[in-house]
């Protein structure tokens, strides 16, 4: 089937879906995908848009992806709707909203058992902001718990919308898909405007490394039109391109003659990296520029920072091209090159959230392979140091000494819980206990919706993991920078045989540093082994010892037996220790595992 | 046929060990090569199979000195008088069997065995090795062995009537077991008037019984620290018998400790005949070969009749592995590790940062100009010395 161009305006939809995890996003995608003919059956397979690997395995929405579906609809009529899916975690807001930036329209999905989550409101306001239209959609009225009326108030009373027309379907049934279309058809709005004749003016959505076609760039097309051969420029980094290839997501690229007005598609122009295109770029005819430039993003910025290091030193290089070719495709994380007294040579990576490097680490492991150790993640301080200058600082190794700075200011965040009522008290303890300013709680149903300034460095500390646990998985969390405000920071060390681990070493607020430390010393001594002497594990302020825990010697490894017949499988055992050792640390003459460092982060107060 | 053993000369010597691979009954806890068979086994059959074997290695390791002779198993005592005087013979055609020299054999502690005892030593035995592991009749259930400690004690006095030299087993650190009933059962053991006791911790080896219950959290082990302190009972207990800790697990008279086993520590030359026996010596090259022979009987059977010998794997060890090892036994040793040995063997000198660190942790100490050895605190941690030492 030939991709239809030349649709009219009032033909087309551009829509993308509001979503909280689990609440069945990538299922109605694959429904609409299937209902629509897009793909063939045999093509088909679960979460179709999620492409990568831990995307299906975790069931979340890393990349923004896009499809087109051919419908046609009950008024006879050929429709184009082009469906961006966006991802739902907080670390990826900055995709979702160049997404919403590129539709009219969204669907807010909500899970008719559980109710609006508080990743749902922010995505959801954030579509309003954009001026969308939304169609609700109920999802998984086929469970029993299903309660799609008490739903459908609790949508009206906490966002605001109307839900008369909502729609109740199964994502995994298939029941109501057919409604979802029509309803896209029918209540959210065609583009605007577009002048097919005027001079090209394109929105860059999104672009991504393909293994093949170089990079691939996604584009929503306001004006004009962009085809095969045309001479481009992005107005924004004023790069000039050839454009050697237009075509359309089905979800596979499909090449086409053209794109017009209204629609959203793709190019490849022998761009050789993702980061040499800026998400929000208006693109133009270099010979025939439009005269107003789009307003752009603001790039996203990494607000988490931690090491990265290989575990075993020779894969340094590796490390290096891996972390290179990732960023081929995620110009949204940072990295230069870091050496550590403890770890050696790796480097210091920026990231947008705690998901997004863990994401990072993840497909450096299993894509190329590398063992690596990740120090204790740190926000980025501005130090204002006493000569009146002011420094950021993206890793406490790197803190200026103590007297020359005046003060140090740390990010907050604006956090958004949604909590059933029973588990509200842990949860407020648990903010408090980080330092949380309360400064909103009211009812949504029988939910708490909890809003409280949090300073991010105690939120880059297991506090999800935190949330989730107290609150046996019910509580939903989402957040938003805030602003820098100052704060009254140590750094604190960790000392292992009398030897300071830099990789542990952490800015913590000094009335949470005894605690920290304390807990810290503790999971130190249940994850190093015992060695032949004692260990003393001791977390340190400036030349204050806060905390100390000892490991003590171990007593007895020896092999009872061992004579002619035992000496191969011995030296094989010897050699295998020997082996073991490599995935160990050595610090002085301690062996600390790589996991510890992983581990010890991992810390439950 | 002489009562006077030859003393150690202290060289690391030749021995040949022999291993005989059939037992009545599999114990739970052991993990060596021993095979039960319903139907009683011919037993000529592996006498030409030994001798076949003999023949073949005495061709690669040349003519040597023998220095002692070792029959192991599985359980030797199932072996037919005559099965062991024709294997001797065997060893004195091929490489000669001088006067006074150490013949062990092992024996199981029954009274069916104890009765060969006499027929033994007439073929030419003079210590034996008794499989006694407990002085406690539940725990000897426990341990799966087919005797009771009566009738250990009877063996126990036999073999002491008609053999020079007499060394029991004991397996300690079972469940349960408290500081004080280990302490008397070591010290009934020793009023037996052994020469020589081996002392193992009950260690649950790969592919056992108990290696099953032990996962499935029904046989529970001391812990390190008590296995530690149970190990300090045994040393102090044996020291005021005077009987001398000279290898982490044995204990002997000042003159009898075991020839054939000092030469595994001191890592010297030895043939290994029988199946799945090993054998390590230096070959024409001057670096360490070693020889495993096939682990079935009845295939080990096939193959000395096919090729007149039943190796299945041949190794030439580098200069690094033959450090490793003698690292790995030498260190056993409270005669400590012959370090310009080490260094020949090695190539190389030990790491002597590492050598400081473990001499101030108290773990190793010099016991003259030329040798090392680790403490009594470092003997019982000797794995992690030996790693950190190893190259």
């Amino acid at each position: 089937m030939k991709p239809m161009t030349n649709t009219p305006l009032s033909n087309i939809r551009n829509f993308s879906i509001v979503a909280h995890i689990d609440h069945g996003k990538s299922t109605l995608a694959d429904r609409l995908i299937q209902q629509t003919g897009t793909l063939q059956a045999r093509d088909m397979k679960d979460q179709l848009l999620d492409s990568m690997d831990i995307e299906r395995e975790r069931g979340i929405t890393i990349k923004a992806n896009t499809v087109r579906l051919e419908y046609k609809a009950q008024d006879g009529q050929d429709y184009v709707l082009n469906l961006i899916d966006t991802p739902g975690h907080v670390d990826f807001a900055y995709e979702v909203s160049r997404s919403l930036a590129a539709c009219e329209g969204s669907l807010l999905v909500v899970d008719a058992s559980q109710g609006v989550e508080a990743q749902t409101l922010a995505n959801v306001y954030q579509a309003i902001d954009n001026d969308h239209e939304i169609v609700t959609v109920l999802n998984k009225i086929d469970l029993p718990a299903a309660e799609p009326e008490r739903i459908k108030e609790q949508i009206e009373e906490v966002i605001g919308l109307d839900t008369a027309d909502a729609v109740e379907i199964s994502a995994k049934t298939g029941l109501g898909i057919p409604d979802v279309l029509e309803a896209i058809v029918k209540q959210l709005p065609a583009p605007q405007s577009g002048d097919r004749s005027a001079p090209l003016k394109a929105m860059l959505v999104d672009s991504w490394y393909d293994t093949y076609l170089g990079v691939v760039v996604l584009v929503r097309i306001i004006d004009g039109e962009m085809k095969r051969g045309q001479n481009i420029r992005m107005m924004g980094t004023d790069a000039k391109y050839l454009v050697d290839r237009v075509g359309v997501m089905t979800p596979k690229l499909v090449p086409v003659e053209n794109l017009g007005p209204g629609e959203i598609g793709v190019f490849t122009g022998s761009i050789k990296e993702v980061a040499d295109t800026r998400v929000g770029d208006t693109i133009t005819e270099d010979k025939r520029p439009c005269t107003n430039m789009l307003p752009g993003f603001k790039p996203a910025q990494p607000v988490v920072f931690c090491g990265l290091f290989p575990i075993d030193a020779d894969d340094f290089e590796d490390l290096r091209s891996a972390i290179g070719k990732l960023r081929l495709n995620d110009a949204s994380f940072s990295f230069e090159m870091e050496t550590s007294a403890a770890l050696g040579f790796g480097f210091r990576c920026g990231f947008l959230g705690l998901l997004h490097l863990e994401i990072i680490q993840e497909r450096l492991s299993r894509e190329f392979n590398l063992e690596l150790i990740a120090t204790a993640p740190s926000v980025v301080y501005k130090m204002n140091m006493t000569d009146g200058t002011e420094t950021e600082m993206h890793n406490p190794a790197d803190m200026p000494d103590i007297v020359r700075i005046r003060s140090i200011e740390e990010p907050w965040i604006k956090a958004t819980i949604l909590t059933p009522d029973e588990y509200l008290g842990s949860i407020l303890q648990l903010c408090q206990e980080r330092r949380g300013i309360q400064t909103d709680l009211s009812y949504v149903g029988k939910r708490a919706l909890v809003v409280y300034d949090l300073p991010l460095n105690e939120v880059v500390f297991d506090f999800y993991d935190r949330l989730k646990s107290i609150s046996k998985g019910y509580a939903s969390f989402d957040y938003q920078l805030a602003e820098y405000r100052e704060g009254d920071l140590v750094r604190m060390s960790v000392l292992v045989n009398e030897e300071p681990v830099d990789a542990l070493s952490m800015l913590v607020h000094r009335s949470a540093a005894e605690k920290r430390g304390r807990v810290m010393c503790e999971k130190l001594k249940e994850l190093i082994p015992r060695h032949m002497f004692k260990i003393p594990i001791q977390a340190a302020i400036g030349g204050k010892v806060i905390a100390r825990e000892t490991i003590s010697a171990m007593r007895k490894d020896v092999t009872a037996k061992c004579y002619g017949g035992d000496v191969s499988r011995k030296r094989k055992l010897l050699d295998k220790q020997k082996e073991g050792k490599k995935k160990m640390r050595q610090f002085g003459r301690v062996e600390i595992p790589q996991e510890a460092f992983i581990q010890v982060l991992k810390v439950d107060s | 046929m002489s009562n006077n053993i030859n003393g150690d000369d202290g060289t690391p010597g030749f021995g040949v060990y022999l291993h005989w691979p059939f037992c009545a009954a599999k114990c739970p806890y052991c993990d060596f090569n021993s095979h039960v068979r319903h139907k009683p086994v011919d037993q000529r059959e592996y006498v030409t199979g030994f001798l076949s074997e003999m023949a073949a290695m005495r061709q690669e390791t040349g003519p040597r000195t023998v220095t002692s002779v070792f029959i192991g198993g599985g359980t030797p005592s199932l072996m037919e008088p005559q099965t062991v005087e024709a294997s001797l013979n065997g060893i004195a055609k091929y490489w000669g069997l001088p006067e006074g020299i150490e013949i062990t054999m092992e024996a199981n502690p029954s009274s069916v065995e104890a009765n060969r005892f006499r027929a033994y030593r007439k073929a030419g035995i003079n210590r034996v090795s008794l499989g006694v592991q407990s002085l406690n009749d539940a725990d000897l259930k426990f341990l799966g062995r087919l005797h009771n400690v009566e009738e250990a004690k009877i063996a126990i006095g036999l073999a002491r009537d008609i053999f020079p030299r007499l060394s029991f087993d004991l397996i300690y650190a079972r469940p349960k077991q408290t500081l004080d009933a280990w302490e008397a059962e070591l010290k009934q053991a020793i009023s037996y008037a052994a020469d020589h006791l081996s002392l193992y911790q009950l260690t649950i080896e790969d592919d056992t019984p108990f290696q099953a219950l032990h996962r499935a959290g029904k046989l529970i082990i001391p812990s390190d620290d008590l296995a530690a302190d149970l190990y300090d009972v045994t040393e102090r207990v044996t020291r005021d018998a005077g009987l001398l800790n000279y290898e982490i697990s044995n204990y002997a008279v000042p003159g009898a400790e075991s020839r054939h086993n000092l030469t595994y520590w001191r890592y010297g030359d030895y043939v290994g005949i029988g199946p799945g026996a090993h054998g390590r010596f230096t070959g024409d090259d001057g670096f360490k070969h070693v020889t495993i022979t096939e682990r079935m009987p009845e295939q080990w059977l096939d193959k000395t009749r096919q090729t007149g010998h039943a190796i299945v794997e041949r190794e030439k060890l580098d200069r690094h592995q033959q450090g490793d090892e003698l690292l790995l036994m030498g260190l056993r040793l409270v005669e400590g590790l012959d370090v310009p040995r080490f260094e020949e063997l090695s190539g190389r000198t030990l790491n002597q940062e590492a050598l400081n660190n473990l001499a101030m942790d108290g773990l190793i100490e010099p016991v003259s100009n030329t040798r090392l050895r680790a403490t009594q605190s470092g003997r019982m941690v000797l794995n992690s010395v030996v790693a950190s030492l190893a190259g």
